[in-house]
């Protein structure tokens, strides 16, 4: 028995050796590594959702209302400044200890990016080409839509890079409430010293902050043919 | 009793704030942490950024420095540095456990808005105004501290002022690994389910957040009084307000 557990060479996620990266333990934990991923991409993408589900009304009203553009951007920049290991447990007592805290957190800090992409996108829009819609006879509806929306996109999709790279990092806090994605396997990582989970999950957030980086840039490509060619 | 009710008595209690590990203990050991850290940045980042804004290289480095600290966790940083032989999770004076991990994070991720700032600032300088300045005959280190510095110094401040956040919100990241900082009575509320405390250190760290932007914000002020205090759309698009 003895001889037989001596011959078998250690792991090299053994406690004894601990290496920083171990292919064996991608293998052998595969299952918990694709669950936390999972978690990861689904608290990213429902706080970037939430964010521009909510900045795109106050970016309209803050642009309908110029009085308002300043305390919508003075609030959300406050919001911003509060850390994001204090902003979520001052959601606590609303949500609970539940992945909603985490989204509704992360949302809000999206929120701020986003609404100054609104802002600042639509402010791209040249005005000769509003004028000219409105020559042709567009409504305020579909020239926003229509001609406003798909000339700020670039500067928007700009914004939701940042926006979508920095939530993806901020993920890992919502640990607090155990629900981090990838953070929840950094910080079991850290309680057992714990080397090639915290390496695996923290390069697993770096790849996908920059596969999501790098989606937005291909949609932004798709979506505003004409940027490619005026770059010609 | 509701957790508010508890929430507030948590505050209101003498002896939550004083003693060792009590709000004030932590308190003044994150203002240390984030004080150090911001300078240590600066002394790095500022000759580094004023330098290559000066000859006018480098602009792919300071730009995506800001790219690569956002994409990076704070956390996963943090946690590298603890469980690495060195620093590791040791003790540093005032600075608390982990506290030497703790600075060398908080100065890495207060360096990405400082560099990038910095430089865009003095980049920004108008070619006429340089124009201008070589024809009176400045030499470059002339043209350099009468020119460039005193009309990028207001952005820069902007810089300054997004590090100074950063950094206070990575200080209290760096409970989650057991290091120093208010964010250890966070992370040990909830992890005792002592929730009120939790969240009562978490409205401390907020309304200090809130204080330091609001100074940081007056001390820009105080650069250049006429100039517009919000940093630009353009630098924006780059830093990215990186928390």
């Amino acid at each position: 028995m003895t001889l037989l557990a001596a011959a078998r060479e250690p792991s090299c996620y053994s406690a004894l050796v601990n290496e920083w990266w171990c292919a064996q333990y991608v293998e052998d934990r595969r299952g918990d590594i694709v669950a936390a991923t999972t978690e990861h991409l689904q608290i990213t993408v429902a706080a970037v959702v939430l964010g521009l589900v909510l900045a795109f009304p106050l970016a309209l009203l803050a642009r309908r209302y110029p009085r308002l553009e300043a305390t919508v951007l003075g609030v959300s920049t406050g919001l911003y400044t509060i850390p994001s290991l204090a902003l979520l447990p001052l959601l606590v007592p609303f949500t609970g200890l539940s992945a909603n805290t985490v989204i509704i957190g992360l949302g809000v800090y999206a929120l701020t990016v986003l609404v100054r992409g609104f802002l600042d996108g639509l402010r791209s829009v040249p005005d000769d080409v509003v004028e000219s819609a409105v020559g042709l006879g567009y409504g305020p509806t579909r020239l926003l839509f229509k001609v406003q929306l798909p000339l700020a996109l670039p500067v928007l999709v700009a914004a939701m890079r940042v926006a979508t790279v920095s939530t993806v990092a901020l993920t890992t806090v919502g640990t607090l409430v155990s629900y981090g994605g990838l953070g929840d396997l950094i910080s079991h990582g850290v309680q057992r010293n714990f080397r090639a989970e915290l390496v695996t999950a923290a390069v697993l957030c770096v790849l996908l902050a920059v596969l999501l980086d790098i989606l937005l840039v291909v949609m932004q490509r798709l979506l505003t043919p004409w940027t490619r060619q005026a770059a010609r | 009793m509701s957790l508010f009710e508890l929430t507030w008595q948590y505050l209101t209690t003498a002896a939550s704030w004083t003693g060792s590990g009590g709000l004030l203990d932590r308190l003044a050991e994150q203002l240390l942490l984030t004080v150090t850290a911001l300078l240590m940045g600066l002394l790095v980042g500022l000759p580094v950024a004023l330098w290559l804004g000066h000859i006018g290289r480098g602009g792919f480095l300071a730009i995506n420095i800001s790219n690569i600290g956002r994409a990076v966790p704070t956390f996963a940083l943090l946690a590298v540095l603890v469980t690495a032989d060195w620093p590791g999770p040791a003790q540093l004076g005032p600075y608390g456990r982990a506290g030497l991990a703790t600075l060398i994070a908080l100065a890495l991720f207060a360096l990405p808005p400082l560099v990038t700032t910095t430089y865009t600032a003095i980049r920004e300088v108008p070619d006429d105004v340089l124009e201008a300045a070589d024809g009176m005959g400045m030499s470059g280190v002339q043209r350099f501290w009468r020119v460039e510095l005193p009309l990028a110094l207001p952005l820069m401040m902007s810089g300054v002022r997004l590090a100074l956040v950063q950094v206070w919100a990575t200080a209290t990241i760096a409970a989650l690994v057991a290091g120093p900082g208010v964010g250890a009575i966070i992370v040990s509320g909830f992890a005792r389910n002592h929730y009120s405390e939790g969240i009562g250190a978490a409205l401390v760290v907020a309304a200090v957040a809130l204080v330091l932007e609001v100074a940081a914000a007056g001390a820009q002020k105080l650069v250049e009084p006429t100039r517009e205090r919000r940093v630009p759309a353009k630098v924006r698009a780059v830093v990215g307000d990186s928390l």
